[in-house]
């Protein structure tokens, strides 16, 4: 059994999705568990996919799945604010993260409504779409990577054995459609840091139409005590690349750094955006970003 | 489960894999419709306590405890809910399939959302208004006349769709639609339903571009429970057809059969399986175990010309192929005067070449049928049709039937486009509805519509022109090829509207046409709105231009100096007689128009910095108010027991409007308010004949129609009247529903008893035949700003002048021209069906293939020129598809204008400008 509506590696797994298959219901499914709490979780065969919203588990037809293991029947709350920073459960809708109240002083919090918005789905996919299936499902454009990369967020993992393991936001997606999750893992939450909260932080988005899917979506963060920067780059590259300074860059610097990570092996050019043009973007919102936090 | 559906308790079981829309439809609720499958387009949105989802993605059984609303209980109880009244009010919408869906995410936005409503709408698709009168009814705007009155004349007047209450409620009914209400007959009291619970059809679709099928292992699949039957292509006729449905059925070669043993392209259907549910048919499908031997395939058109490349349909002669070995399925060549001389004569020339994607009609109702056999043991088709008779017609041939045994109706279809001018399913359902002898249906997924339903033919199209200092055309040369993908439905209809008035518009002594239509292994292309013209239209509006910049000439100016005026012949490929003429001429006032808005300008800015640039674009068009080679249409009018109007016409509504053009004109003729005609229509058992509803005929062709067979109606009146009366009846005139003499009135009722007692029918019928055909002209103007480093286009000013001749229902017209304006920015801007090594198509769902949204339109100011057409009923011509041919043109002179670059290729993606701009190439 794989994460949290985990379904690249499900879909890698199963046969490609044939084309007659209709995608009205999904109806190779037989069965669906509702546990309400971790030890009820089933033991793992073969068809079963975690359902947390849905928004994407049921937009395809799914021939290989046999059995949903709904996860929002474990009720996990799902924004918890402490003094250490933000614990969001993977089961948050989007939604839900746009209407939060940060405590005071949590600046970069304004990312979440922005970030919410650079979604390709209508405010009503947000309004079941998950902080974790959007993670899971791992797309380039996916806004919750940009958010929780940039962000310094640290991944909370349930691990098929009871246990549970944490990992660096930005190692969890690790390619297109791929994850860090093992065999039978699923995503809990992300734990967004005070520190990180209390940045500054800029987005910008390029995409071929207005609110159109990203071709670029990137965000830089300042610390406006110590003045170090970080910029993520997402949805042009395969996967969440992030850039650490301890101060902001000279404009030649950042190009010079961020340049050679735009390689054709990790650009990400598709029917949203050619390649060559995703990197142009990139380097351009990344001046631009640069320079309103300059500003 | 328990839940509330629009404020009353419920109790029902979900499957696990059941999303909320196929629950709340299986409880009656049709108006929740069923657009992609996905979550892309929100037909489906329901409110979920109170806030909107896209009930296609949402699983049925989180309904538990949660309160529903649907479109059927948006309303108050004094009626509609503001934004309905809102929506009916600004007349928002065409077809209507998306109205429910948008109506209900409208309702739910707070006023932020309000203001920023491309955001807010981004999920949801309308595909027929181009968002303008959506936007209007955000705003609360009125478009729409709601004053009824009798006297009302037949034009000139923003009447009210006969549908548009029932559109607004969720209650109009299309394909599908037959859950709750199976018993209610239709006017001619035969139901519109079927009479029992249908059996669901699903297809298996080929995997590969090129293959023969040595077996298919049917074991497993008629195994699972619920299956009835399992067709393959040893089980149906082996008529060779062409899916394309045309008033000559000659005009398109007879490639293809029900099932084929060999398939040849991705997608196309390889069985058919019938069973109790669609679930198990899906997996019934997913069992069929088919042996391929995979054949040589050829996905480049170029390539499938030449000697040695597979051939695709050996076929025999009386298939009508051009020439099988060359994969050539119609190919002209002609002319007039000397090309050679002309080009000789010039002082400068153009050779340019420009290429047309393949597009997606994306109408938000997919393909769906219905067939089952009535009482009387007709078979019954219905069906989400352009072309009801046509398609009956077919069946008759292909199950070898008598007509009368045949019906094929639709009530409302959502949306076409071009793409229901095909019959693509009823053949399997009809064919296994009577092996069963019980209904079965068939819709279509959303990728089904990309996969196995017909977009518009890709074209590479070469232009060469010449011309004097002065402007003055010396030669004007296409050559066009097509690619028609793996059957030609539609191919040589479509190469010859593409070679006919794009080049016929200009006067010019010397032209030369080579055009070749040609099979691939890739998804047929078919119908498509401007019916080729916007290929070949986007190809000579964009030399021109690039004629205009080499002379040092103005665009517009260059065009008057050579359009043909009245008098002038029209000719493209041969100087043959025809039967089109000048009904009315308004080209030259549309070219002013667009001139002047131009000059005034818009109040919209580029934005500031250097990296913008600014240009102005124009394009014109032409096309023939009717389809060539007869459209035939009637139309009967009768006065009911009560007094009412039964207007009966054969054209379907697809959104296109018509419906509420023939009511305007029984009301005008007869003198009676809307409220007070009944119309039926697109049923083939109802009336003789109706070619169907292409070409741009609602109006022109069936509408005359109308017109007659109220004339006649008008005239039985005021005779059978004017007896009653005692008076002559030349001394009479129809008044507010009666007959009137002086102050003396007999209302419409009393001489419907009267005749009834009398055994006198109160009855007209109308007939056309399509012929002599009129010319209707369009012109679009852009100004746009491109960002020269991102590639980023902006339309700044978007300005449509069109001459449709008199104009009967304004908001309606203005709404077909922004829609097809619309429809076109998407296929100049964003559109692409894409087509990946294999042959398949890559991009087969909203998701990936870009319809714009309420963002991605700019408003378009619509101009009328003022010309009253002497062919036309009520002086009117055609305004349904034309307006989509000369906006790709117009956009890309402007972006070659603003940036001193220009694509050659449509679309003009941001990506594609930026590598444009940065190549070293010269134009």
């Amino acid at each position: 059994m794989h994460g949290l509506g985990r379904p690249g590696a499900f879909l890698a797994r199963c046969a490609r999705p044939k084309a007659e298959e209709p995608a009205l219901d999904l109806h190779f499914v037989d069965a669906l568990v509702r546990p309400d709490r971790r030890a009820a979780l089933p033991a793992p065969r073969p068809g079963d996919a975690f359902l947390a919203g849905g928004s994407w588990l049921f937009s395809e037809p799914q021939p290989g799945l046999r059995r949903l293991v709904d996860l929002q029947s474990l009720g996990w709350t799902s924004l918890v604010a402490g003094a250490d920073g933000l614990e969001i459960a993977a089961t948050c809708s989007l939604a839900e993260l746009e209407a939060c109240e940060p405590p005071a002083g949590w600046t970069a919090a304004g990312l979440f409504g922005s970030c919410c918005n650079a979604l390709w789905g209508s405010f009503k996919i947000r309004n079941v779409a998950t902080v974790g299936g959007n993670l899971c499902l791992a797309l380039p454009a996916a806004p919750m990577a940009a958010l929780v990369v940039a962000l310094q967020g640290v991944c909370v993992i349930w691990m098929p054995d009871g246990g549970e393991r944490r990992l660096p936001a930005l190692d969890f997606i690790t390619g297109a459609g791929t994850t860090a999750l093992r065999h039978g893992e699923i995503l809990r939450a992300v734990h967004l840091p005070a520190v990180a909260l209390q940045r500054r932080a800029v987005l910008r988005q390029a995409s071929l139409t207005i609110h159109g899917r990203s071709a670029a979506l990137l965000i830089a963060t300042l610390d406006p005590a110590a003045g170090a920067m970080s910029l993520t780059v997402t949805a042009s590259v395969r996967r969440p690349l992030r850039l650490d300074y301890p101060a902001l860059p000279e404009p030649a610097g950042l190009h010079a750094d961020l340049s050679p990570h735009l390689t054709p092996g990790l650009l990400h050019g598709d029917l949203h955006g050619a390649a060559d043009w995703k990197r142009l973007m990139t380097l351009r919102l990344a001046e631009e970003l640069r320079l309103e936090l300059a500003a | 489960m328990n839940f509330a559906l629009n404020g009353e308790a419920r109790s029902v079981e979900p499957a696990s894999g059941q999303c909320l829309r196929t629950l709340l439809r299986g409880l009656g609720c049709d108006g929740v419709k069923k657009g992609c499958d996905a979550g892309d387009c929100g037909a489906c949105t329901v409110l979920l306590d109170g806030e909107p989802v896209h009930s296609c993605i949402f699983p049925a059984f989180r309904a538990e405890g949660r309160s529903v609303t649907t479109i059927e209980g948006l309303a108050g109880p004094d009626g509609l809910h503001p934004m309905q009244r809102d929506f009916l009010a600004a007349g928002a919408f065409q077809c209507g399939f998306c109205t429910p869906g948008m109506i209900l995410t409208a309702a739910s936005l707070d006023q932020a959302q309000r203001r920023a409503p491309g955001q807010a709408l981004k999920g949801n698709i309308c595909r027929c208004t181009g968002y303008r009168s959506i936007a209007d009814a955000l705003l609360g705007m009125a478009n729409i006349d709601a004053n009824r009155v009798p006297d009302a004349p037949a034009w000139g007047r923003s009447a009210a769709a006969p549908a548009a209450l029932a559109v607004i409620t969720g209650r109009a009914r299309y394909t599908m639609d037959v859950g709750h209400d199976r018993t209610s007959p239709d006017i001619v009291g035969r139901a519109a339903t079927p009479p029992a619970p249908m059996l669901h059809c699903r297809l298996l679709r080929s995997p590969h571009a090129h293959a023969r099928i040595l077996g298919i292992d049917r074991e497993a699949a008629s195994l699972v429970t619920g299956v009835r039957l399992i067709l393959t292509h040893e089980d149906v006729p082996a008529t060779l057809f062409s899916t394309a449905r045309h008033e000559n059925p000659y005009d398109d070669p007879d490639d293809t059969r029900m099932l084929d043993d060999v398939v040849r392209f991705i997608g196309q259907r390889v069985a058919a399986v019938v069973a109790d549910s669609e679930q198990a048919a899906v997996r019934a499908c997913s069992l069929l175990s088919v042996t391929y031997e995979v054949l040589p395939a050829v996905l480049d058109p170029e390539q499938a010309q030449l000697c040695g490349a597979p051939v695709i349909h050996a076929k025999p002669a009386d298939s009508r192929i051009a020439d099988t070995g060359r994969n050539i399925v119609t190919e002209l060549h002609g002319g007039i005067g000397d090309l050679a001389a002309g080009l000789a004569a010039a002082d400068v020339t153009v050779d340019v070449t420009y290429r047309s994607q393949r597009l997606q009609h994306a109408h938000l109702e997919t393909h769906a049928a219905i067939a089952w056999q009535d009482a009387d043991g007709v078979l019954t088709v219905r069906s989400s049709t352009q072309v009801p008779f046509l398609v009956r017609d077919a069946l008759c041939r292909l199950l070898d039937m008598p007509r009368a045994q045949v019906r094929v109706l639709c009530e409302r279809v959502g949306g076409g486009f071009g793409g229901k001018q095909e019959m693509l399913i009823e053949d399997v359902v009809a064919f296994a509805s009577l092996r069963l002898g019980r209904p079965v249906g068939i819709e279509f997924t959303r990728e089904e519509a990309f996969i196995g339903a017909f977009g518009r033919h890709a074209m590479r199209v070469r232009v060469r022109l010449g011309a004097r200092c002065d402007g003055l055309l010396t030669a004007i040369a296409m050559d066009v090829l097509s690619d028609t993908g793996a059957y030609g439905n539609h191919g040589p209809g479509v190469l010859f509207h593409g070679c006919g008035e794009s080049v016929g518009v200009y006067r010019c002594d010397n032209k030369w046409i080579d055009g070749v239509a040609v099979y691939t292994n890739t998804p047929p292309a078919g119908a498509f709105r401007g019916y080729g013209l916007s290929q070949t239209n986007y190809a000579i509006e964009s030399a021109m231009d690039e004629l205009s910049e080499a002379l040092g000439l103005d665009p517009i100016v260059l065009r008057e100096r050579n359009v043909v005026r009245p008098g002038d012949p029209m000719v493209s490929f041969d100087a043959a007689a025809h039967d089109v003429e000048y009904g009315s001429y308004g080209l030259d006032q549309c070219l002013s128009l667009v001139r002047e808005a131009l000059a005034r300008g818009t109040d919209r800015l580029p934005p500031e910095g250097d990296e913008w640039r600014v240009g102005e674009g124009v394009a014109l068009g032409m096309i023939d108010t009717v389809p060539p080679r007869g459209h035939l249409s009637q139309a009967e009018a009768a006065v009911d027991a009560d007094g009412s109007v039964v207007l009966r016409v054969g054209t379907a509504e697809f959104g296109n409007g018509t419906s509420t053009v023939h009511m305007q004109f029984a009301a005008g003729i007869l003198q009676v308010p809307e409220g007070r005609i009944r119309l039926s229509q697109s049923d083939t058992a109802q009336l003789g004949y109706d070619t169907g509803a292409f070409g741009s005929t609602g109006t022109v062709v069936s509408g005359l129609a109308t017109v007659h067979a109220c004339n006649a109606l008008r005239d039985r009146l005021l005779e059978f009247g004017a007896g009653l009366l005692e008076v002559p009846a030349g001394e009479c005139v129809l008044d507010k529903g009666a007959v009137r003499h002086g102050a003396r009135r007999v209302g419409y009722d009393e001489l419907a008893a009267r005749a009834a007692a009398s055994g006198v029918r109160l009855h007209g019928s109308g007939a056309v035949t399509g012929s002599p055909r009129s010319v209707a002209f369009n012109a679009q103007g852009f100004r746009v700003a491109v960002n020269r480093a991102t590639g980023t286009v902006l339309i700044l000013q978007s300005v449509h002048a069109a001459d449709a001749g008199r104009v009967i229902n304004p908001a309606q017209c203005i709404g077909q021209i922004e829609g097809g304006v619309a429809q076109a920015i998407g296929g100049a801007l964003m559109e692409c069906m894409v087509i990946d090594a294999t042959g398949a198509i890559a991009n087969p769902s909203f998701r990936n293939y870009h319809v714009p949204r309420f963002s991605d339109i700019p408003h378009t100011e619509v101009l009328f020129a003022d010309t009253f057409d002497r062919l036309g009923p009520f002086g009117a011509k055609s305004m349904s598809e034309s307006p989509f041919n000369p906006v790709a043109a117009a956009l890309g002179n402007a972006i070659a204008r603003a940036t001193g670059r220009r694509l050659r290729a449509t679309p003009f993606r941001a990506d594609s400008i930026v590598r444009r701009l940065s190549s070293r190439e010269d134009d």
